[in-house]
């Protein structure tokens, strides 16, 4: 039934992960880093769901798991952007390196 | 080789391919557009683990949601067609460093931890069977996670009016922190009389 083993599910959420992160970290623009962050936390989910159906089938916890993190991604996402227009509307620019308010 | 392991690696190409391009492509459009097709690709993946319900919420509340209020925020806040700046060279470098280290890290521990796969049981989820898990009271209920995530759901929704609410200049009752909620009727129903008047 399961034609692939669980660590190539791994490795692509691993990898998916690790495209974030690199997102995260050439970015200076916030809405692609946000958009970075919503695909890490996309390869969590993926983690969850696999290890759920190959470990412990019986159980549904993985699966509610990712339920819960979608609907906390979801909420952090719309107010990340009501943060992101009020900060256009302020700086007129998204670009972090423009907001340094709080650097010094 | 199977013919569902064939569709896994096409799958799995898809999503790291279209991520690759989300968070490497320097039209800023383009990347939600990228960042759209790589969460297709997730919930396919959803659907080939035969997790059919999130798959349906994978595509209703990121494909329907998330990704749409990102491609309002890019439309509201800047020129799509413009290229965004490219990363320093020096940054690049780095940052493709510190990933492909922690991905080595990463890969290196799953490929030598052998999980014990126990791939006789059949992995059944019905969607009734989680209804009756989330909502029961027991102690393996999902009941007072639900209540927390709802009121937090409720606080993230008044948390971005607020924020994102125009607070006009010389307005006494924009000034008051405490009515923040009374001040959004007042603030509408004030505006309709003038209109009126």
């Amino acid at each position: 039934m399961n034609s692939v083993p669980l660590a190539h599910i791994l490795f692509v959420s691993t990898a998916l992960f690790c495209i974030g992160m690199y997102g995260l970290f050439t970015r200076r623009n916030i809405i692609t880093m946000l958009m970075s962050i919503e695909l890490m936390l996309n390869s969590v989910n993926i983690n969850f769901v696999a290890f759920n159906k190959y470990l412990w089938p019986e159980k549904l916890d993985g699966i509610f798991f990712t339920l819960f993190i979608i609907t906390i991604a979801a909420a952090e996402a719309a107010v990340a952007i009501a943060i992101i227009i009020n900060l256009y509307r302020s700086h007129n620019s998204i670009d972090v390196e423009d907001a340094t308010e709080l650097k010094y | 080789m199977e013919a569902s392991a064939i569709i896994f690696y096409c799958i799995a190409a898809f999503i790291l391919g279209a991520g690759i391009l989300a968070v490497t492509t320097r039209k800023i459009f383009r990347s939600a557009i990228w960042l759209l097709f790589s969460l297709v690709g997730i919930a396919a993946l959803y659907f080939w683990l035969q997790v059919e319900f999130i798959a349906a919420v994978q595509i209703i509340v990121y494909v329907g949601g998330i990704v749409v209020l990102i491609i309002f925020s890019i439309f509201l806040t800047q020129q799509s067609g413009k290229e965004m700046a490219k990363p320093s060279g020096k940054h690049v470098l780095f940052s493709l460093l510190a990933v492909l280290f922690g991905l080595a890290l990463i890969y290196n521990l799953i490929s030598e931890y052998g999980f014990a796969e126990q791939a006789s049981r059949p992995f059944q989820v019905a969607v009734g069977e989680i209804g009756m898990q989330m909502l029961s009271t027991t102690q393996h209920g999902f009941i007072l996670p639900f209540e927390a995530v709802s009121m937090l759901l409720l606080a993230a929704m008044v948390g971005c009016i607020v924020i994102a609410m125009k607070n006009k200049s010389g307005n006494l009752e924009a000034a008051e922190p405490p009515a923040g909620k009374l001040m959004i009727h007042s603030d509408f129903t004030s505006s309709t009389t003038e209109k009126e008047a």
